[in-house]
Order: C-alpha cells, then structure tokens, then sequence
C-alpha cells in the first residue's frame, strides 16, 4: 500500500514539527514552555477503557469483596445482645393514664418506676447503658443553634449568651452557665440496676468523648444561675462540679442527627449471664409525654461494628449480589447478543481468565450466533 | 527631512484610463450647494489649532475598542456580573446570610460569592487589557505630518487632528478619512487599494481637484490655507459631499478625492492630504458595530437548566416552608423544649403563615446548593485555559508571519464543536490573493504541464483508494479463474492509471524544490529558454506574448536587488502577465505616456532587442465590459489592436477568420476552469491607418462630450472597434490558495460541515475557485441564480418610476420562478450521488433576501451541497449569515480576513479572523483568529471537538454533583421537622463547590481527551457528535440530573439507616449530628470524585492529582479542622481523629455508599459501551488494542469509512470518478459472474 500515507501526509508527525524559537509566548520553565507537552496538550495519559474483560472483572471484584464484608457485618450484628424496654407508659400509675400530662408536670407524684428485664443471652462487659426518646427534635434549628460554645470552654466567656436565646439570661438578668435550650432541656430520668438484689454499679466516668471533655468544657467553669429560671426544664446540674466533669451534660449537647436518639447512660463493667433478671429502678422526670415521645432503656453490648446493626451486613450483601447478578448478565448478553457495531468483534474480547472460560463454554452452546463479521464504524 | 526632495515623475497616468477614473476636467454642477442638517462640518485645511476649540473640536484620531476604562471597570464590570441571573441570586443570599434567616453563617455566603465574581472580573479586566494593547498598537503607528512652515515630521497616529496635513508614503495605510490635495504623479493620481474596506482586490484610482495640483512638495504647505464644507460623520462608503474654498472659489468634492482609513497607498510613492474625519468619525469606525457579545449554545441551554432547578429549588422550598409552618402550627406548641411560648417571629406558633414566609427565604438560602455557584467561574477558568491552550498550539502556529492562533473572545470555544454551516471569504482567505501564470494555449496547442494542487491532492486519494478498492475485491474468495482473470485484468487497468497518477505526483515534487518566482509557475520546455520559435506557430506564439507584454496599465519598477523589474498592475492577474512575459523574454521595462517599451531578449538576432510600441489609445478594464483592449503602433508602424478579456466575450467578437483556433481553445479553456485556474482568452486585429484615424476621430469626440451620455457614447465607440478579432490563444492563471486549503475543505466536509463561498469578486472568479477548492466540480449540476439583463429595462425605467417598480416586480418574479424551478429540480433527482451547487450574484441576492423570497432561497440553498455568493457586499455577507442562521437555528462560522468581513464575522456564531494580513479589522471583529486557512481543520475538529465535549461534560458533571449534594440537605431537612437545620457544618458546604469538587471538573474541562488529536483529525466524522449535540441533549441532562438524584438518595438513606440510633463504635458511642453530617459528607466527596474519574476517558498525572487530591484535601481538611480550636470546629472538633477514624463503621459505608452512588453509570457505561457503542468508543478500544498498529488494513478502511457523506471536497470527486470506474466495471464483471460464482458452502 503505497499510497497508505495520504491521511497522514498533512498532518505534522511530531517529529516533524519545527519548533520555533521565537514563539510569542512567555516560556516559564520547561513545563509551561511553548512546545512542552504539556501546552501542546500531550502529556503522557493512561487511557483506561472498559472492555469487557474490565467490566466483568470490576463486578466480580466488587460482588467477592463486597459479599465477605456483608457477612462479617451480618455477623459481627448479630453477636450483640441488646435489649430494649420502652418504658415510657408503664411508669405512669393507672389513674394518671388519662392526663399524662398532668402525671409528669406535677412535683406531687411518685415518679419512682420499678422493671424487670430480663438478659436474653449472655451480655458481656461492658454492657452499655443507653436512653432513647423518639420524637424529639433535637436537631431542630432553634434548638441547634441555642448554645454558646464559648461559654462553655471558659470562665471567661461566661457572658456569652447571646446565642443561646431565650435561655441566655435569668428575668433578673444574671447569665445563665450552661446557657441555651440544649443544657436548659438536659434528660433528668435516672436508672438504678440490680440483680438479684446486689446493685449492679453503673460507671458514668467515660462515656463523653475524651476531647469535649478535655477542651470543650472548661474545668473551671461551674454550673450558675441553672435552672433557676421561670421554667424548669430538665435536669439540675451541682454547681460544685466543673462542667468538664458533668458528662451526662457532655453527651446530651452533643445534638442527635435524627429525630429518635439514644444517648450513652453509661456502662456496667461486668458480665451478664443469659436469663438474669435484672432490676431497674428508673426516675421517670422526664416530660416526652407532652409531645408524645417515647423514653426507652437500652442495656447493649457493642462489637467492632458498634450496637446492633444489621442493615449494614444486608447493605452489603445486596450490593455485591448486585454485582454478580450483573457480571452474569453482562457476560450473557455478550455472548448471546453481541454488539452490532464493532471493529473488534472478530477478536476475542480481552477478558480475565475465568470469564474467557464462561465465555468459551457459553460460546460453544451458541455457536452459530457469532459470525466474525466487522462491520462498519458509521 | 525625509525624502522631501524626490523627484515628482512627470507622468500624467490619468491619460491612460478611457473610463475608471476621469469626468471630464470641467465641473458641470459646480459646488455642492451644503445647508441644512447633515451638512455641518467644517474643516480648516492645515490649521489644526483652530480645531482644538468647540464646535470645531471633533475627536482625536485614537481608537479604542475596549468596554472599560479605569474608572467605569468596577462599576461596569459588576453590574455585567450581576447581571447574571444566578450571581444576583448569590448575591441575594449574601445580603440575607446577614440576617438570622439565614441558615448559615454569613461569611460561608459571601466568601464563595466574592471569590467567585472576582475571578470573573479579574478575567473581563485581563480581556480588555488585551484589547486596550491592541488599540494601543494601531494608536502608536507613526505617520508623516505637517508640523508648520512647511517642515514635516512623524507623529503617532492617535496625535493627528482634523485639519492636519499629512503625508502617506508608498504602502502605508490611511490613517483617517483624508481629502487628496496632490501625488507623486503630475496630476494628482493615486491608486488605492481597498481590500480591506470592500474586499476588492483591484486597485481604485483617486485623483486629486486639479486646484491643489500644485501643492507638490513640503514646502508648498508652509502658508497653505483652505476650508472645506462636508458632510458630517456616516458610515456610507461610496458617497461624500462637501466643497473646498481655496483661494476664494469653490469646488466641489466627490469621492473620487477621498482617501478612505484602512485602505492604503499602492503604485504612488507619496501623497499628501488633508485630514477631513478622525478616529471614530472616519467611515471605517463609523461601518463598525459594536462587536455584539455572543454566547454558545451550551451557555444558553445552561441557562434553562438553571431555570429549571430554580423551579425545582422554589418547589422543594415551598414544600419544606409549608412543611415547617404545619409543624410549627400543630406540633410546635407540644415541644416544650423548644421554649414554644417565647419565640421570635422566626418559630411562632401561633403566626405559622408569617414562620413560614420566613422560612420560604431560609429554605431557598439553604437549597441554593442546587445550583452550583461555582458553575460559571469554574466555566469561566476552563474557558480561558481552554485558550490558552488554542494560542498555544504550535499545529496552528504559522512560520512564515509568526501568528499564533488566538482565542479572542474564550466565551465560544465549545461553539467551535458545534459548527454546521462555514461561510468563508475568499480572498485572503481561500486564496492568497496571488495570481501564478500557469498554463497557456496558444494557437490551439496547451502548454503548461504542471498539476493544481486540487489535481495533485485528489490524484493521491485516487491512488489511495484504488489500491484500497483492488484489496476488498481480492478478499472476495474467488473460485473461478475466468473471474480472477477479470479481476487482474481491471487491476492491470487501474495499474496504469496508477502510474499516471504517480508521475504526477512525483512531478509536482520535483517542482517544488526549483527556485519559484512570484507570479509564475509555468513549466514547459516547449516555451521557456526561447524554444518557443522552434515551434511550429511561432508567429502566433510572438503575437501572444507581445499581448501579455503590451496589453495592460501596469507600471515597472526596476528591484535592484535581482536586476529585472517588479510590476505595479492593478490586478495580480496583469502582474503575472507581466512576470510571465518577462519570463518567456519579453520584458516590459518602461512606460511613458505615449510608449511602453520592451525588451525582447530572444530575438532572431540572438541579442536583445528593445522595442518601443506607441499606445494610441487604451480601452480599460471594466466589469461591465469584461476585456480590456491597447491600440498600439509598432515600429513598423502597424497599428495593432490587442485584446484581452472574458472568453465568451471575445469568441463573441471574433471574426470569421479569427476562428481557427476556436474549438480547440475553447476545449483547453473548459479544462483549464475545471481545475479552477483563471482564463482569459487572448485576440488581435491588425488596423489600417485609415480605418483607425475615423475611429479615433470619433473616440476623441466621445471623450470630450460633456454629460450623461459620455460614458455610454464612449462604449459605443470602443464597441466598434473592438470586433473582428482574431483569436490568438487564452492564459490560464492560477488563484494560488493559501496552503492546504483544498485538504481542508475536504476534511471538513469529511466531518459534515456544509461550506459556502461568499465573495465581493465576480461570478467566473469565484467559480473558478470554487473548482479549485473542489467545492464545485465537473457533472455537479449547477444551478446559477442571476437577474435577467434589465440595464435596456433600466434604462427606460429612469424616465417613468412607475416603470421601474413594475421591472423591479418582474425581476424578482423572475428570480422567485428561478428559485422554484431549482428546487424541483433537486426534488425530482434520484440519484443519490447527484450533487447540487448554487450560484447566485450580489444583485440578484438583494433580491432573494427580501422577507418574502427568503424562505425560498434559504430551502433551496441547504439543499445544495455547495452555495457560492458572488459580488456581495459586505453587508449581504451579514444579511446571508444571518439568514443561514436564523432560518436554520443551526450553528454557523463565518471566516474572513478583511474589514469587508466584519459584519458577517460579528454576525456569525462564530467569526474567525485571518490574522497576518495588515488590515486587522476582521481580526479586531473576530471571536478567533487564525493565521492560515489550514488552521480551521484543527480549530474546529480537533480543539473543537474536545471543548465541546468537555464542556458539556463538565455541566452535566457540575449540575450532578450540585444535586447530589443539594437534596441531601432536603431530606436531612424533612428529619429536622423543616426547620432549616443542615446536618453539615457551614464550612463543609462553603468548600464543596470551591475547593473540594471544583479542580477535578476543571480538569475534566481543560484536559479531557476522548480521542487523541491525531484520532480527531483522522475520524473526522467523529466532529458530528457536537453539531448533533450528542453530549448535552435534553436526554443526557436528564440522565445526569437522575443519576444525581439516586445519589443524593443512596448518600442519605444508607447513611441514615446505618447511623440511624445504635452505638457506631465499639466504645459504645452514639452518632450526633456532626458524626453523621461529617461521614455523608465523606460519602459525597467519594462518590462525586469518584463519578468524576468514571466519566474522563483520559488520565494524565493532573487528573490523578486533582481527582484522588481532593478527596485527599477533605481528609486532610478535617484533620486540621478537628484540630483548630473548639471555638472554630464546635462539634466538628476532633471528629476525624476521635470519632470517624477509629470507627470501622465510618470506613465501610463509605466505601459502601461510593460504589451504591457510582453504581447504575458504570453498569450503564460498560453496557453502552458493549452493546451499543459511540463513535469514540469504538475508537478508543482500537486505539486500546493497538489494533491500529497491528491491523494496518483495517484501521485505515475503518477510517475511510468514518467520513461523513458528502458531496463537495476533492474526495467526493474522486469517489464520482471511482463511482463511474467501478460503474463500467461492474458491467463487464456481472455479465461475467452469473455463470462464475458459486455460493460458498
């Protein structure tokens, strides 16, 4: 083919193109330099493409990693024990069932509530104790943002309420430390174990995070002028202990993304056998009732994927069967069907190994299908 | 004191010109009488002192073509800023930010938006910059002016002032309107040429008022004084009216005195001239229109994409602001902890409607990330390295003058990949405006055996495909050797023409490496070296090149460097008459008034000999008449008449027995036109003295009649003499293209571009080239538009205009039923293969683009493959532009290099400048410039293609990374019981679009390569993805839009389920609001980057950076946010080290979410890309498989097969050609074959 050059013949090769000296562009460097690769938009580039072979490999990849770490989640799940006592109801007396309201607003009433749970399996420690109350906004704008973080980190910034709106400030117009709804509304209902009659001691050291306590709340930032307001809204805080160590405050200003919640309570450091029937002596304070919350009591035990947690396992799973459904059918509908227009359908797709086997058996029971035609581009 | 000392040449050229250029010496109407309005200015000749104060004090002669200066940038340039919808939107949301509506802090508002519009700014400001240099180099050019008492010196053209006398040298511009006082000619003349006002290429000739005659040198100007009483400032180029008093009398000025800006002196060492209209008053800046701003098409679609998510975005605002005000009404004064009782109009329960209304302007604040603010800078900053990246390309770089190509306006590159229709000038454009003698026919026998460039590029494709032809037919399994016999046989045949085509080939090589003189080249030993009296015609070959010599009004000028002569012709076509008659030894060498003298070098004598031909008379060239004829007495006293002209006029003219050599000339003449060379036919009449003097008599009393009839009595008398002629033979002169040309046209229509011609030349030129660039060709059938001859019609009109509007219905009734008829004509056709060319001339073209005829000729038009548009002027240039594409809507690019093509540059989509050319008007006009035609292959397929491409890509990118992000906070919202609450903190979202996802698209946008340049230029139909706007079709938004929506969903949905209330780590902690805004944000920046990598097809170290460098940059981000203080990073503080790292949960959704997210479009990429592939898919897998290094064959058949069906360029005629061939052959071969063939088992 003699004349096979013609297309070529007015394209400058690149060895061919003369690179003027005196190109009016400033040169910085050799890689902004006029005829540098890389202004000449010829930079060395991998081109990946997705042939066949990649495309079923990449789903195969993805179904054998994906299905393993589905069935460790799925099992990691469900090694944890969690039980779950909502309680929120059975602590109003009978004759209060009506006026709940009336129940959780009175100071008159008995608000000790005494269950029973039973231990499913055996718990081992540390059995985290958690409180979940549904319904509760706790990611509401006005409630986000009615704190100030400054005031909580130091004594000097105590003034600083202005965000925290309309709890900044007493009527006789003292600062209020912690201010803002947050702190204002902390959860108040307490829990007491025992089993078998022996108290199971519930250890609320730890269960802030370490940072929050160490440079969130200041240490020498004292509880004033707290709940001392018009309106009560949940827990008092002792104005002798900084705030750095008032944990249960820590994990409740920490603001729950969704509208149902659970907050560490905090841990029972020993094990629990399997149909131990534990005790729980609860301080019902807490007013969901107006807004039709639930309050529940979560004793769990967590593994490597935290609390129990199934839709992960079950996220993955589907996905990677997801995958493989598709490599499957990819490598069916490319050999039953194969693509019309190619240059490259007389050639064997650059598969990876297994698949250039499915291929080659699913080929021979169709064998007839696959004419090595190349037709045209266009 | 420069040259102030030259001899005046005492020649008197006016002489020579029976029509161009004289009235009559006396003034028949007098003085212009000037009053009313229209008719104010007035300027005082060599006083410019008096014009420095009102109302005489017009404006300077500086230019400025900026939109800003200092002082109105700031102002202007934010106004244009905010001028866009989405800015003003922003900026809204700023001001807003400052009040406690606003969901987020003010700075992560405002700090976006200013960056944003700075850069845009900073990028209009570097653009005007550009211009302002521009203007600065035209302003600073120097200029000869009288500095009083007769002294002359140089000063910038921006200091000239009205009323200042000046000087303009030999090829120097204009620089502003001027009035001719006097020339280096004795009478005043001056020859101009206006190529860049009208496109003309022949020169004009200006003769000064025979009162300022004797201005002569400097001196004469110590105590010159005038007034002139003109016109005011307008942009007609063709009329001026005004009068001068001198010397107590008046005269009357006509445009024949006026030396327009930008045209420039040619053939006249000097003239001196009175500045009359400066700067922006001059007729050229007054012609100008402010180069309106253009907008590609993708920027105008985008425009209703963000419409749409503004309505999307009013939507879900509304849902959410009703949402919140049912939640604040009915639920709100159940959430004791939200203090219900004492809340602001913000949250009040009990005026929900008024909550709400606040909470409309809230949720359209916080929803505002559906629409990307970064969108345009980021389009903006693409765009501009896009151009760089134009400028900088060396393929487009031209040696000889040194021009980049330049992207001056960076707004349309993606427009560049969407062109439909080309509409190019011609001159300087197609052709470098340089006429080489090339082939001759003298007395019947052709001489001239060099090959166009046409022929020589369409030789090599013939070969090209033939030898691909003989190897498809060789596949075909042959069983019978009687059809192989056949088979050997045809290739036998197509061997030979094979050779032929080889030798021509390898002749033009040879050629090239010879030395070249302008104007000629013509070879043929038959000829040259003064063989030509050993030919059997000698007589007739001597009478042809005397013609050459004698027949012109051309001016030698001795070039010292090489010892001959250089031509001063007032068309290139007579200056390579010249140059070959100098070639063949008759060199012209002097003219006087009376004589042209010649030197002929091979003479019998064996020595030079000069000879010196007396001009009686000169019968000049006019359009109208098509020849131009020389009376001359010859030694001998013979009086000859020699003539040269169109050839139809002349065969018309001959005499009976000046005929011999008609047929065969005409024959030579047929082919010379095919290959697209200039003819011109050649003929002679011997004269008795007698029959000369009684016309002369005649001529004379013609020439000195006074009034209207002069000119008409004038070609009446010229008409009588030129008649009986004997044909001599006809010239063959070569528009030489610019380089590359017919290539590029070729590959242009290969990729589907459609290309009309629009010249200010006349009809047969154009064709011819039309013929040279392969745009019209020999069994195309043309369909020639023309007004019938109305000048006899005309001429009585002018007594009755009733008459006239009758005539002017007839004409266009007449054109309306030429117009039809053309179009049945096509419709009736039914060979597919037939190829239509339309040619239409400027006259008639005013009327077909009347409202009513429009229509008619636009369908007929796009029905043919090539449309060629003669004598238009300028502005039918922008009236056919505009019409091609209002009434198509189709992208269309106009090219040009003159200031003629400026109103069809501004008016196109896309007007490219040929830069190189001194003129720079088309440039200064142009969105681009370039300095060869060539360069439009690339521009366009290659630079083209992938900015198209990329940009498209990267707005779909954008609109789906924006929603993904956008709904997102939606959702979360619905969970939040709408009260506005997002679950990211402010900084996250102030660094999505400006930092976090915004280098990956801008690398996508400036270095994505879908195929490699060479792949563009190879598979150049690939370029009609963008014209059929593949990448950014409704359907493909959508898709995107989509896909960004099931992100969003899988973003937030697994998130949500997963940190939905147990502990996420073994430590037993709960998630907050930080813990899980901060890990679906993680999960947002893994699969939009993620998404970003899946859609580039091309990864140089940049992408990588960019692309894995962001999601780097977030992790890093939340490294050091976490560590800043408290104060700062509120919950965020410490989330990364603390909370998210240790958590194996936090690790596994994300890689959960990125490949749920990236998912459905890699499926959907690699089934497309299986089943049901694009063009560059299939492209790219060759590539990949170095199939096409393995398979030589089948990668050049796939690419001869990625041509577009088309119908002009030399490959079409090729394939007509081998379409005939294989015709003929398929004849033989099927006869044959019924009997041969067996079918295969």
């Amino acid at each position: 083919m003699a004349t096979d050059g013609f297309f070529d013949s007015n394209l400058p090769q690149r060895s061919e193109i003369q690179r003027p000296l005196h190109f009016p562009h400033i040169s910085r460097g050799s890689f902004f330099a006029a005829d540098s690769r890389f202004t000449q938009q010829e930079l060395p580039a991998c081109k990946p493409i997705l042939t066949p072979g990649w495309v079923i490999t990449t789903f195969i990849f993805i179904g054998i990693i994906f299905i393993p770490i589905g069935l460790v989640s799925l099992f990691a799940s469900e090694r944890v024990v969690e039980i779950v006592d909502r309680y929120d109801r059975d602590c109003v007396p009978a004759n209060y069932s009506k006026n709940l309201l009336a129940y959780i607003q009175s100071s008159e009433t008995n608000k000790t509530c005494t269950r029973s749970i039973i231990v499913p399996k055996h718990m081992k420690n540390p059995v985290y104790v958690y409180y979940q109350l549904d319904n509760f906004y706790q990611n509401h704008r006005r409630y986000v943002k009615s704190r100030s973080d400054k005031q909580l980190r130091s004594k000097a910034s105590e003034t600083d309420t202005e965000s925290c709106n309309p709890e900044g400030i007493t009527p006789s117009n003292s600062h209020i430390v912690p201010c803002g709804l947050i702190a204002w509304s902390l959860f108040n209902d307490t829990y007491g174990f025992s089993v078998k009659n022996k108290v199971l001691d519930v250890s609320k050291k730890n269960i802030a995070w370490k940072s929050d306590q160490d440079h969130k709340f200041g240490s020498d930032v004292y509880p004033k002028n707290f709940q001392s307001g018009g309106l009560i809204g949940g827990a008092k805080l002792n104005a002798s202990i900084p705030l750095s160590e008032q944990e249960d405050l820590i994990v409740w200003m920490r603001t729950a993304a969704l509208p149902t919640f659970r907050k560490l309570y905090g841990k029972i450091d020993v094990d629990l056998e399997a149909n131990e029937k534990i005790t729980v002596e609860i301080q019902n304070n807490y007013n969901t009732y107006s807004f039709g919350g639930k309050k529940k009591l979560v004793l769990s035990t967590t593994s490597w994927i935290g609390g129990k947690n199934d839709f992960l396992g079950i996220a993955y799973l589907t996905l990677g069967g997801l995958c493989l459904f598709l490599a499957v059918s990819f490598i069916l509908v490319y050999v039953i069907k194969p693509r019309k227009t190619s240059g490259t359908s007389k050639c064997l797709p650059d598969c990876s190994l297994l698949t250039e086997v499915v291929v080659a058996v699913l080929r021979l029971c169709n064998a007839q299908h696959r004419l090595c035609s190349c037709p045209s581009l266009l | 004191m420069p040259r102030a000392g030259r001899i005046r040449e005492k020649l008197r050229w006016s002489n020579l010109y029976t029509f161009s250029c004289l009235r009559p010496n006396v003034l028949e109407d007098g003085p212009h009488s000037l009053q009313g309005p229209g008719f104010s200015r007035i300027v005082y000749c060599n006083q410019p002192r008096v014009h420095q104060k009102k109302p005489l004090n017009y404006p300077s002669n500086y230019i400025s073509t900026t939109k800003y200066n200092i002082i109105t940038f700031l102002p202007k340039a934010i106004f244009e800023q905010f001028r866009r919808v989405a800015n003003m939107y922003f900026l809204m949301a700023a001001i807003l930010s400052l009040t406690p509506v606003a969901p987020f802090s003010a700075v992560s508002m405002i700090a976006p938006l200013a960056f944003v519009v700075g850069l845009s700014m900073a990028k209009e400001a570097l653009e005007d910059w550009r211009r302002f240099m521009q203007d600065m180099k035209v302003n600073s050019r120097k200029v000869s002016i009288h500095k009083g008492d007769g002294i002359f010196g140089y000063k910038p053209w921006q200091k000239i002032r009205v009323g200042d006398v000046v000087r303009v040298e030999k090829d120097q511009f204009f620089t502003a309107d001027l009035l001719l006082l006097s020339s280096s000619y004795d009478d005043g003349i001056c020859y101009v040429e206006t190529m860049n006002l009208d496109g003309e290429t022949n020169l004009k000739i200006k003769r000064s008022l025979e009162v300022t005659l004797p201005l002569v040198d400097d001196l004469a100007f110590k105590n010159f004084t005038a007034k002139i009483r003109c016109e005011d400032p307008n942009p007609n180029l063709y009329t001026f009216v005004g009068n001068l008093e001198y010397d107590h009398q008046v005269y009357a000025i006509d445009p024949s005195q006026i030396l327009l800006r930008d045209s420039k002196l040619r053939n006249t060492s000097y003239v001196y001239g009175v500045v009359i209209f400066t700067g922006p008053d001059s007729k050229v800046m007054q012609n100008s229109t402010k180069s309106p701003s253009k907008r590609s098409t993708i920027e105008r679609k985008m425009d209703y994409i963000i419409y749409f998510l503004f309505t999307l975005l009013v939507l879900i605002s509304l849902i959410s602001s009703i949402g919140f005000a049912v939640k604040t009404k009915f639920e709100m004064p159940d959430w004791w902890y939200l203090q219900p009782q004492n809340t602001t109009n913000l949250y009040d329960p009990t005026k929900p409607a008024l909550s709400g209304i606040f909470h409309l302007v809230t949720a359209l604040i916080l929803y505002g990330y559906l629409i990307p603010i970064s969108l345009y800078v980021s389009i903006e900053v693409v765009k501009v390295l896009q151009a760089t990246f134009i400028n900088q390309d060396l393929h487009m770089y031209d040696e000889e003058t040194g021009n980049p190509a330049q992207a001056r306006t960076s707004n349309l590159n993606e427009e560049l990949g969407q062109v439909d229709t080309i509409l190019s000038d011609k001159t300087g454009t197609l052709t470098c405006n340089q006429m080489d003698f090339f082939k001759c026919s003298i007395a019947g026998v052709s001489y001239g055996m060099g090959s166009s460039e046409v022929e020589i590029a369409a030789a090599k494709k013939m070969a090209f495909d033939i030898s691909e032809h003989n190897s498809e037919m060789s596949s075909v399994p042959m069983h019978n050797i009687k059809a192989r016999g056949l088979m050997e046989n045809s290739r036998s045949n197509f061997g030979v023409s094979e050779i032929e085509l080889e030798t021509v080939i390898t002749s033009k090589d040879e050629k090239d490496q010879k030395p070249m003189i302008k104007g000629f080249s013509f070879e043929d030993s038959r000829l040259m070296g003064g063989n030509w009296s050993k030919e059997p015609n000698a007589d007739a070959i001597l009478l042809f090149f005397r013609i050459l010599a004698l027949c012109h009004t051309a001016i030698p000028e001795p070039n010292e460097e090489t010892g001959s002569f250089n031509y001063e012709a007032e068309s290139p076509d007579e200056g390579a008459f010249l140059v070959a008659a100098r070639e063949f030894g008759f060199e012209f060498y002097r003219r006087t008034q009376t004589s042209v003298f010649i030197r002929e070098r091979y003479s019998s004598s064996g020595h030079p000999i000069e000879r010196e031909f007396k001009v009686l008379n000169l019968l000049d060239f006019s359009s109208k008449r098509k020849r131009m004829s020389v009376i001359v007495q010859d030694e001998d006293g013979q009086i000859l008449l020699l003539c040269k002209g169109a050839d139809s006029i002349i065969f018309d003219r001959l005499s009976k027995d000046g005929r011999i050599y008609e047929e065969s000339t005409s024959r030579h003449l047929n082919e010379y036109g095919e290959t697209g060379l200039r003819t011109l036919a050649l003929a002679y009449r011997k004269l008795k003295e007698s029959e000369y003097s009684v016309w002369n008599s005649e001529f004379i009393k013609a020439k000195t009649t006074i009034g209207a009839d002069r000119d008409a009595m004038l070609e009446q008398v010229s008409d009588m003499m030129e008649k009986d002629l004997i044909l001599v033979g006809a010239t063959a002169v070569e528009d030489k293209l610019q380089k590359g040309v017919p290539q590029c046209i070729d590959k242009l229509a290969q990729a589907g571009l459609k290309i009309w011609v629009l010249t200010g030349d006349k009809m047969e030129t154009a064709i011819n080239i039309g013929f040279a660039c392969s745009l019209l060709r020999q069994c195309m059938k043309q369909i020639c538009i023309t007004t019938m001859n109305t000048d006899l019609l005309a001429q009585d009109a002018k007594k009755a205009l009733l008459v006239f509007l009758i005539t002017d219905q007839a004409v266009k009734e007449n054109i309306l039923m030429q117009l039809i008829n053309g179009l049945q004509m096509i419709k009736l056709e039914k060979d597919p293969h037939a190829a239509f060319a339309l040619v239409i001339d400027g006259k008639t073209l005013s009327y077909a683009l009347e409202e009513d005829l429009k229509h008619q000729f636009l369908s007929l038009a796009v029905n043919c493959a090539s449309v060629i548009c003669c004598r238009v002027s300028p502005k039918q240039k922008a009236l056919v532009t505009r019409l091609v594409k209002e009434g198509t809507g189709k992208t269309t690019l106009a090219i040009g290099d003159g200031a003629n093509d400026v109103g069809m540059i501004q008016e196109a989509d896309i007007g490219i400048g040929i830069s190189g050319v001194e003129g720079m008007q088309a440039v200064m006009a142009s969105d681009f410039s370039i300095a060869q035609f060539r360069f439009l292959e690339r521009l366009l397929v290659v630079h083209g293609h992938w900015c198209y491409k990329r940009i498209a890509q990267m707005i779909c990118y954008f609109f789906y990374k924006n929603i993904a992000f956008g709904l997102t906070l939606f959702y979360f919202e619905a969970y939040t019981g709408f009260s506005g609450q997002s679950v990211y903190d402010d900084w996250y979202m102030l660094l999505f679009n400006v930092i976090l996802t915004s280098l990956p698209v801008i690398s996508l946008g400036v270095f994505e390569q879908d195929v490699s340049s060479e792949v563009c230029l190879q598979f150049p139909a690939l370029y009609q993805q963008g014209p059929r706007n593949v990448f950014f079709d409704w359907y493909r938004i959508f898709g995107w839009m989509a896909n960004g929506l099931y992100s969003s969903l899988i973003v937030f949905f697994l998130n949500l389920n997963i940190f939905y209330d147990q502990a996420f780590r073994a430590g037993g902690q709960t998630a907050d609001m930080a813990a899980v805004g901060a890990t679906m944000f993680t999960c947002i920046i893994w699969a939009v980057n993620c998404q970003i990598a899946l859609t580039m097809s091309h990864f140089t170290w940049i992408q990588h950076l960019f692309v894995w460098g962001s999601i780097c940059t977030w992790y890093l981000f939340l490294l050091l946010y976490g560590l800043s203080s408290p104060i700062i990073s509120g919950n965020s503080f410490q989330i990364l080290v603390e909370a998210l790292a240790p958590a194996p949960i936090y690790w596994s959704v994300t890689l959960l979410v990125a490949v749920a997210c990236n998912l459905p479009y890699l499926a959907h990429l690699s089934f497309q890309r299986s089943f049901n592939p694009m063009d560059h898919h299939v492209i790219q897998e060759i590539k990949y498989y170095k199939k096409d290094t393995e398979d030589q064959h089948m990668w050049t058949r796939e690419r001869s097969k990625a041509r577009q069906k088309t119908k002009i360029g030399f490959t079409a005629r090729v394939d007509a050609k081998i379409r005939q061939l294989k015709g003929k052959l398929q004849k033989k071969y099927s006869s044959l074959s019924v009997q041969t063939i067996i079918p295969p088992s």
